[in-house]
């Protein structure tokens, strides 16, 4: 069972991936991209982050790419890329080098760390008590651990995303007068 | 009065800096009494220097007066500016500032009404207090500062009438053979400092005499300096093969030919080979060998050059060439004191010959061919019997000044080997010749000077009632006989040990220069001691010989004259050389250049454009692109990986 | 077909498949955003991989990380997106070529 759904949700992600890389249309593209997160949110099921899922939904596929697409309708930059045309005559070889390079590297560590001893993870009592709990341990767990082993780092992003709304406020308005506008260089 | 030594040098240069400042106003002839009486001041505190070191013992004649420290070279080393008074050095001080004085006395009546009358003497004290310091210097490079002095002085002088084309050809010429030398004597001094730590001429010596003990001297070494200091000889005592600026050297005003080219520039290459005496004894036996050689060959060359030279003063320039010959004959044979001793009487006879010279041609209004010259001798009286004594102490006649140098030198020639005495044998018979060819065609024989300017009087130049040769003013005769005396007596100071010659008298310069030379002096073997006085005998012969022979040629004219044109053209070496550097060394200097333009320039041309290229190229990287710079991110990352997998073996 | 259960590895796999075309799209689009899509796909790879290695090694950590990057990758975009707005506004039909002022 376990295999199947892998092996579906595997050709979702690669299949919208490769749409991300090779559909021309940014709109395309924008919906490619929700193939791969929802596959994405698939295999965080099978592997029993039923939480992580759901955030991968509501967030990613259903937040930020509404954002792209967002920004591309108010732009109005939807035309489709020229793909057959490349400036840098060297980009594409040194892509697919890199690309198969990192590909084969990361394989090559991923497959020699099969046998590799698993260490002996010592989690805080409130985590261990939450994951042997049979209801909803994951969600439990995560948040015994997020709250109280990491409550810091949790503080901070909460922060982050504060500023980040500001910045992009900022950003993003149209300029007023008395803004400091660097003009842009012409060509 | 050893401590004035330092005072010897400074005089000539304090009068060189008065004329510098004063000189035009002083004027003619002030400037001329002031300079001769600043060189005769030094020959006065020369001769109580003398006095002062004959006083002492022969082990304590070796006064050094350190003025201040020159060159410092750190851990205590330091080339000082220092001056040494000792037998060697205070017999060449005598004889420089002695006819010195005389030659700038002399000039004064020589150079009245030039124009740049005030300049002359300026450079002939700067001339005199660079020879003394080249004579006076502790150390080889106070030596040095006083031989490229002289050098330079050489220049000035000679072409001191410079408007004149050939005159100022002839002062770069000197200069540019001299520098060729002057890198021998560079050359060894690199090898003395390198050798042993000094440029001293006692720690030099000492080491030379220490040889084969740990800090003495390599014998390979020593070699390389003597060989390199006579290299740097050959070119200042113009020598074969770098002679070729002397007979052109006579384009200066003759004091200049007498001072400088006679009696004391070029002897400075016989001194420093002397000075250096240890180092030229324990070289390997070649070295001795190629100086005699060369200064053999020079002799005999020079003086068949000088058979066929019919102006008078070039004729006197091979004859120095020939006689310093000698001088190096005697330094390969290891008769330092010979050599020594022959070029006092030679400063002495070849000065009075000079001067008796440029005596006639002050008389004869500037002419110098001696074909248009004769028959003087009734008209200028006292050069011309100045002048006989000084032909017959350079042709070698006893009891004249030039007999006993000259027989001292060919005996020990004899010693070193038959081929050499011969050599200098052949070099006597046609020196008197030539100086006897030379008497007669200029004071003797048919006055040549009449018809010459007979012709002339129908163009309405000086006819040949107003132009009579006369007597030169008393300011150049005075020094004449002063020099003919001395060439009289000159041989007083090292008579050879014949029975019938006082004991007392018997090689007085040897025992005073043999704190200096005792160590590198060839001791004469007993068979040549014996044959001394048949060998005598010989060269007094050969000495009548060749006067007999030219009163027959050119007085009786009983024989044809033998004046090949080849000889009156030096053996064609100077047409070669000048070939030479015209053509194929033009090239190679041409090639020189280029490579220092080209490679040189080149090189350091080229690495500035190779930074500027590559950084060019590089720039190339920065291309403001987000997509480059993300393929060279994304490279340096597969790089990491690889490293980290494939070499560091996490597989 | 032989049921055979997918262990660490070909989820570890897959997610370096997903890194890699992420980084191929990132170095040949033009577009701003679909760049920023991709980069996207890169830090999705690296989710699943700490949640596939999370679950092998038992422990929650590797979970609560996948948290915090989804909200530092949404933080990201935000701010990106914003920057992207601004450029092309001025210039509609940009592409990542044409804003090279650094060019040195």
């Amino acid at each position: 069972m376990e295999l199947f759904v892998f092996v579906v949700a595997s050709a979702m992600i690669l299949g919208g991936a490769l749409g991300v890389v090779l559909r021309s249309h940014p709109v395309h593209a924008a919906l490619s991209l929700v193939l791969t997160l929802f596959g994405i949110a698939v295999l965080f099921v099978s592997m029993e982050a039923h939480f992580l899922a759901a955030v991968q939904v509501i967030v990613y596929a259903g937040a930020i790419v509404v954002l792209f697409l967002f920004v591309i309708m108010l732009l109005g930059v939807d035309n489709a890329e020229d793909l057959r045309v490349e400036p840098f005559k060297v980009q594409r070889p040194v892509a697919a080098v890199v690309g198969a390079g990192l590909l084969t590297m990361i394989g090559l560590a991923i497959i020699a760390s099969r046998k590799a001893p698993v260490p002996v993870v010592t989690q805080s009592q409130a985590v261990q008590d939450a994951l042997l709990d049979p209801h909803d341990s994951n969600i439990k767990a995560l948040a015994r651990d997020v709250f109280s082993d990491h409550v810091l780092a949790f503080e901070l992003t909460s922060v982050l995303l504060v500023i980040a709304v500001v910045a992009t406020v900022m950003l993003a308005r149209k300029p007023r007068k008395g803004d400091f506008v660097v003009e842009a260089a012409t060509k | 009065m050893l401590d004035l030594v330092w005072l010897i040098p400074a005089l000539p240069l304090a009068g060189f800096l008065c004329i510098l400042l004063f000189g035009r106003k002083l004027g003619d002839p002030k400037a001329g009494y002031f300079a001769s009486a600043m060189v005769g001041a030094s020959f006065l505190v020369t001769v109580g220097v003398f006095l002062d070191l004959l006083s002492k013992t022969a082990e304590e004649r070796h006064h050094v007066q350190t003025l201040f420290q020159w060159v410092p070279l750190g851990n205590s080393f330091s080339i000082d500016l220092a001056f040494l008074a000792d037998p060697l050095s205070l017999t060449m001080c005598l004889f420089v500032t002695g006819i010195g004085s005389l030659i700038h006395l002399y000039a004064v009546g020589y150079m009245h009404g030039d124009s740049r009358f005030s300049k002359f003497f300026l450079y002939l004290n700067l001339f005199a207090f660079s020879m003394l310091m080249l004579v006076l210097g502790s150390n080889m490079l106070v030596t040095f500062l006083g031989w490229e002095g002289v050098g330079t002085c050489s220049y000035l002088l000679i072409s001191f009438w410079h408007e004149r084309e050939s005159a100022a050809t002839a002062g770069k010429k000197a200069f540019v053979t001299n520098r060729v030398g002057d890198w021998g004597f560079m050359m060894a001094m690199f090898f003395t400092f390198w050798a042993v730590g000094s440029l001293d001429y006692s720690v030099l010596n000492h080491a030379a005499e220490s040889v084969g003990v740990a800090g003495g001297l390599a014998q390979s070494t020593a070699t390389a300096i003597a060989l390199f200091c006579f290299i740097g000889a050959c070119g200042k005592s113009a020598q074969l093969p770098l002679y070729l600026w002397l007979p052109d050297a006579m384009e200066g005003p003759t004091p200049v030919s007498a001072l400088i080219h006679a009696a004391t520039m070029v002897t400075a290459g016989v001194y420093l080979m002397v000075r250096i005496n240890p180092v030229l004894s324990v070289s390997s036996g070649y070295a001795g060998w190629i100086i005699a050689g060369v200064g053999a060959a020079t002799a005999l060359y020079a003086a068949t050059v000088a058979v066929a030279q019919n102006d008078i003063k070039k004729v006197l320039a091979y004859s120095t060439v020939s006689q310093l010959g000698y001088m190096f004959l005697a330094v390969g044979s290891g008769a330092y004191v010979a050599a020594i001793f022959h070029m006092v009487t030679h400063a002495f006879f070849k000065a009075l010959l000079f001067l008796g010279s440029g005596s006639v041609i002050h008389g004869m209004h500037h002419e110098q061919d001696m074909r248009k010259m004769g028959a003087l001798r009734v008209l200028m009286p006292i050069t011309a019997g100045t002048f006989i004594i000084g032909w017959l102490a350079i042709a070698g006649v006893p009891p004249f000044a030039g007999f006993w140098s000259k027989d001292e030198i060919l005996l020990f020639a004899y010693d070193k080997s038959p081929i050499l005495y011969v050599v200098g044998l052949a070099t006597a018979l046609l020196t008197a010749y030539y100086m006897t060819r030379q008497v007669i065609m200029v004071f003797f024989g048919k006055a040549e000077w009449k018809d010459a300017h007979e012709e002339h009087g129908a163009h309405g130049d000086l006819t040949a009632r107003d132009f009579t040769p006369h007597e030169s003013p008393r300011t150049m005769v005075a020094p004449l006989v002063v020099l003919a005396g001395l060439s009289i007596v000159g041989g007083l100071i090292q008579l050879p040990s014949w029975g019938w010659i006082p004991h007392g008298l018997q090689h007085k310069l040897e025992g005073w220069l043999e704190p200096v030379v005792e160590f590198g002096e060839h001791p004469l073997s007993a068979g040549a001691h014996d044959l001394s006085g048949i060998l005598a005998l010989v060269a007094i012969a050969i000495a009548l010989a060749g006067i007999a022979a030219a009163i027959m040629v050119y007085a009786k004219h009983k024989a044809k004259p033998i004046e090949p044109q080849i000889l009156a053209d030096a053996w064609g070496y100077d047409r070669a050389v000048s070939n030479f550097m015209g053509g194929p060394g033009r090239k190679a200097f041409d090639g020189v250049a280029w490579a220092d333009a080209h490679v040189v320039d080149g090189a350091v041309n080229g690495v500035g454009e190779l930074v500027r290229g590559s950084a060019g190229q590089v720039r190339k990287l920065q291309s403001g692109n987000v997509r480059n710079y993300a393929a060279a991110v994304g490279a340096g990352v597969v790089l990491l990986l690889v490293w980290f997998v494939v070499v560091r073996g996490i597989l | 077909m032989i049921a055979v259960a997918p262990t660490t590895t070909w989820y570890l796999l897959l997610s370096a498949l997903l890194f890699s075309i992420g980084v191929i799209g990132v170095m040949v689009r033009r577009n701003p955003l679909v760049l920023f899509m991709c980069i996207e796909l890169m830090l999705n790879a690296v989710n699943l991989s700490f949640v596939a290695l999370a679950r092998r090694m038992g422990d929650i950590g590797g979970q609560s990380t996948v948290f915090f990057v989804m909200v530092v990758a949404a933080a990201e975009v935000v701010v990106g997106l914003g920057i992207v707005v601004a450029i092309l506004r001025r210039k509609p039909n940009a592409t990542t070529d044409d804003m090279a002022e650094l060019k040195g």
